[in-house]
């Protein structure tokens, strides 16, 4: 640890992983005192693990990364409270319960929240979303003794919670938007066969159906929803899953400059002085080419934290997110990205090879450049890939055939597991020779 | 609409039929269980009818057990559930269990009169009901250890297949187990047994090839070297395999594929915790303080072993040299001549891989025994370190043979997970441990950026190890205690970790950044 002469008081508020990461790295590089504000929890857990203690996979308390002592041990102060108000003019918060805090520097990492597109019945006893830890406390509470749930929404929340439902027994009707599951990120061939595995799993999948509103029974508790075919669906929960947006709120009258989020400069710096924003809840004004002004995703947010950890520690750093990377799993099939693959690609943009196993759930696709044949980016279900190949072939901008020549090397499933690295090859010698004299 | 209903309808029928077949096999099985539990009062008088009726019904009623829980599923993580079932969550079915499984090893180990053993005569009760199996394998009346290692080869065969079905989809998984359940039936049941039955008249020695020393601790004891040498060819045989399977195979073996060779392919401890134990493996501690408590423990009982068994090849030595071809000073000095290498190849070459306190306890400690030695050579005393080599190899059977690696190690299954004598206490795998560490391609590596540290990986590991905090930061696993089991990476939900034998080059990479920010880090 650095001692520096000037240390700052930096107030963190929220402890997720952008906040946490940014304090990480902090401690790492500096000897400023650090203050982590959420009134969600105590400590740092890992969201996207709720899940799994609903399931029974974990105890809430795997879901910690640290434990409790690594706190104090790396002299970070921990505050369970809520900020009501923010006074930049005075540089201070203003908890729920009166209480100040003033700082030096003050980073907001406060995250996301649920989506509610004003349903008739969207207050209704038992209809909740699934973010914070107490949604968890919610779910348990609601619906342990029931026998039918509906999951409105189809992303990666909304499977998750499908499967959450299912995997203690309820019967799960989910409704669907789109034509296709996922279709909006997912190429028609994959999102088919991720409609086949929710099926497959005995899950009421209904695709192209909206939820029309949600009825309650007298005791103020849902007991059924009406669905955009008009059909009604009796059930005892509801779980809405159609995205989340930036937690802002409580920052409206603060005279930070709001879009759907905080808006920030490529230095994470918000229009006011000694104000930073990081993860869900940040809106890249100037976001790096190819790339949404809002990523709620995990990844992006380890990684502002620790790009904002640098410029807090004298080291002024833009936020420069490498190749584009993600990961998810639908029930039993687990999916990864690297770069860019479209889901309806332009064809004078992208061109793909697509390979599927005839049996199992295993698919790639690879995308390239149909003038170049410079690769552009990879989609695979039910195949582990590697990182590193991919993040070096994607920067480098490797050739297709470099690729798929390369491909046996980016292969991560455990060992003894059948390789299709033959047939995949194959599947690209034919695609080649028409692709060229296209 | 009506369809919809006849498909609910037929769906709460099919799950209502699954629990009513979970209930008939669990009691098919525990009815095979209880003729067992039985034979201890009453003495059986068709042992063959008896023994045979409840080995088929425990197999029966377990596999249709685990096919209707894993069997009908579509291939996936089938962990749904584990923190809330008695059995695996330290509820009440789990201290019941722990329970009869303590009670059972302090029965085999220093009461095997209550399961009918008699020294002096014909046995009765239930070591009695085995008598048809073991005069078949051996030719000799049953005793407690061959029930013993009866139930415990059917434990882990039967477990075994659970296993696969659960990991089903998972070749590692597979071949691995397939592996173990091969080890356990041939090498450390049938062979030593039908051994036995050919050579009656060879004094015994253990006839378990993979059973290498110090997880066999009395393999280098006066009487067993004496029985080996002693025992013709085979026992020749027996000595010298086992030696070169410690010095030489061993070594080999664990420099390409790390320790999992033998703690979770062969070994049958292992073979135990990875199949019966499985249910298990989540209730080990990720604690650092554990994590520190289990360094000092596994490298206590090296050191004890050691000593113990240098000093029964000294009184070997002593009372025998016309067995031996060296004399007790040479090996002395061979002793602290390979002590010395040994401390100098870590000290000049692997001086990174050492934590600061595995330095001071290796350097005092190797210090003190040389030392020691040395006084011990030129005394020209008969009992080495001055202590009664008998005392110590009594006090190692009864501490670490019996009370560690039986009661605790099993017993406490339910209690701190499947591996807590491999992890705490097993001498083998500290070697195989410093070994991994220091001279192996084997490490588990990290997929980059992928890692969203949900615990998966640390909760379901059987060693304790807390994987998630090396893959959240992208960094290889390159762990001593690590076993290789595997399961980390099939838990995973994102693909971030693979077992791999690879350069020894960055193996072990400590990284500040994941992998996926492309920012440019001062120095």
């Amino acid at each position: 640890m650095r001692t520096e002469v000037n240390n700052k008081a930096i107030v963190i508020i929220g402890n997720g992983i952008s906040g946490i990461t940014t304090a990480r790295h902090l401690r790492k590089n500096s000897s400023h005192s650090i203050t982590i504000i959420s009134e969600e929890s105590p400590y740092f857990f890992s969201r996207t693990a709720l899940m799994y203690v609903y399931m029974g996979h974990l105890q809430f308390e795997h879901t910690q990364p640290y434990e409790p002592h690594f706190w104090e041990h790396n002299n970070i102060d921990l505050v369970q409270k809520r900020v009501n108000q923010l006074d930049a003019q005075n540089q201070t918060l203003v908890f729920e319960d009166g209480t100040r805090l003033s700082y030096d520097t003050l980073v907001l990492a406060t995250g996301s929240m649920p989506n509610r597109l004003g349903w008739a019945g969207q207050n209704l006893e038992a209809v909740q979303g699934l973010y914070h830890k107490k949604d968890l406390e919610d779910l348990e509470k609601w619906t342990n003794s029931i026998n039918t749930a509906v999951v409105v929404g189809g992303g990666l929340i909304g499977i998750e919670l499908a499967e959450m439902l299912h995997s203690r027994g309820k019967k799960v009707h989910f409704l669907v938007r789109e034509s296709s599951f996922w279709n909006t990120v997912l190429p028609p061939e994959e999102s088919k066969l991720i409609n086949q595995h929710i099926r497959a799993h005995g899950i009421d999948l209904r695709l192209s159906t909206e939820l029309e509103s949600i009825e309650g029974g007298p005791s103020g508790r849902v007991c059924g929803v009406v669905s955009s075919q008009k059909e009604t669906l009796t059930c005892e929960w509801v779980g809405l899953a159609v995205g989340v947006s930036p937690n802002i709120h409580f920052l409206k009258d603060s005279g930070l400059a709001l879009g759907k989020g905080i808006q920030v400069n490529r230095y994470l710096e918000t229009n006011l002085p000694n104000i930073y924003a990081v993860g869900d809840c940040a809106e890249q004004l100037e976001p790096s080419a190819g790339r949404q002004s809002i990523e709620a995703v995990w990844y992006t947010g380890r990684m502002m934290g620790e790009t904002l950890a640098q410029t807090l520690t004298g080291n002024k750093t833009a936020y420069q997110p490498g190749p584009w990377f993600n990961s998810a799993k639908f029930f039993d099939i687990e999916y990864q990205t690297y770069g860019l693959v479209s889901p309806t690609p332009d064809p004078e943009k992208e061109a793909q090879l697509y390979w599927q196993h005839p049996k199992k759930n295993c698919a790639l696709r690879l995308s390239f450049d149909p003038h170049t044949l410079d690769f552009m980016g990879a989609l695979s279900l039910g195949i582990r890939l590697r990182h590193e190949s991919f993040d070096s072939w994607l920067q480098k901008k490797s050739s297709m055939n470099h690729v798929v020549q390369e491909l046996g090397e980016s292969f991560f499933d455990p060992e003894f597991t059948p390789s299709y690295l033959a047939e995949i090859q194959k599947e690209w010698e034919i695609k080649r020779s028409t692709a060229i004299l296209h | 609409m009506g369809n919809k209903k006849i498909n609910r309808n037929t769906t709460l029928k099919a799950i209502q039929m699954n629990v009513i077949k979970k209930h008939s096999s669990m009691g098919i099985g525990l009815l095979g269980l209880a003729l067992l539990l039985v034979a201890l009062i009453i003495s059986f008088d068709h042992k063959v009818i008896w023994l045979s009726s409840s080995f088929l019904l425990m197999t029966t009623g377990g596999l249709f057990y685990f096919q209707t829980v894993y069997g009908q599923r579509l291939p996936g993580i089938k962990n749904d559930g584990v923190w809330f079932s008695s059995l695996s969550a330290r509820g009440i079915s789990g201290w019941l269990l722990g329970m009869g499984l303590t009670a059972f090893y302090v029965a085999i180990y220093w009461f095997p009169e209550v399961l009918g053993f008699n020294t002096q005569g014909q046995s009765s009760g239930l070591v009695a009901l085995f008598d048809p199996l073991s005069y078949l394998l051996n030719g000799q009346a049953a005793t407690q250890w061959f029930l013993y290692g009866t139930l415990y080869t059917f434990a882990i065969l039967l477990f075994g297949v659970k296993f696969i079905w659960k990991y089903w989809g998972n070749r590692y998984q597979l071949f691995r187990t397939l592996s173990v359940l091969f080890f356990q039936l041939c090498f450390a049941f049938l062979i030593p047994e039908i051994l036995a039955k050919l050579n009656p008249s060879t004094p015994y020695f253990a006839k378990d090839l993979k059973n290498m020393w110090p997880l066999n601790y009395y393999f280098l004891d006066e009487w067993h070297l004496t029985n080996m040498i002693t025992g013709g060819n085979l026992g020749l045989f027996f000595l010298l395999f086992g030696l070169g399977l410690l010095f030489i195979g061993s070594p080999i073996l664990t420099y390409f594929y790390g320790k999992r060779w033998y703690c979770s392919w062969v070994c049958g401890c292992g073979g135990l915790a990875e199949t019966a134990g499985d249910a298990f493996r989540q209730l080990s501690s990720k604690k650092v303080s554990v994590w520190k408590l289990e360094r000092w423990m596994i490298h206590a009982v090296l050191v004890f072993i050691s000593i113990t068994t240098i000093a029964a090849l000294w009184s070997f030595l002593t009372q025998n040299p016309e067995l031996s071809l060296l004399s007790r000073e040479q090996f002395i000095g061979g002793v602290v001549i390979f002590l010395l290498l040994v401390m100098a190849v870590l000290f000049f070459w692997k001086k990174d891989g050492l934590e600061k306190d595995a330095k001071y306890t290796l350097i005092s400690l190797g210090s003190i025994i040389v030392l020691s030695l040395c006084v011990q050579g030129f005394s020209g005393q008969n009992n080495i370190l001055f202590l009664n080599s008998y005392s110590f190899q009594k006090w190692y059977g009864f501490g670490v043979g019996a009370a560690f690696s039986g009661v605790l190690g099993v017993g406490f299954y339910p209690f701190l997970g499947s591996r807590v004598w491999c992890r705490f206490g097993c001498p083998m795998a500290a070697i195989l441990g410093l070994q991994q560490r220091l001279f192996s391609k084997f490490r588990i590596t990290t997929n980059g950026g992928q890692c969203i540290s949900c615990g998966n990986c640390s909760a379901y590991c059987e060693m304790g190890i807390d994987v998630r905090a090396y893959a959240q930061r992208g960094e290889n696993i390159v762990r001593s205690s690590c076993v290789g089991c595997g399961i980390c990476s099939a838990v995973c939900p994102r693909g971030v970790l693979k077992l791999e034998n690879d350069n020894l080059e960055n193996r072990i990479n400590t990284t500040t950044y994941p992998l996926g920010n492309a920012m440019k880090v001062r120095a």
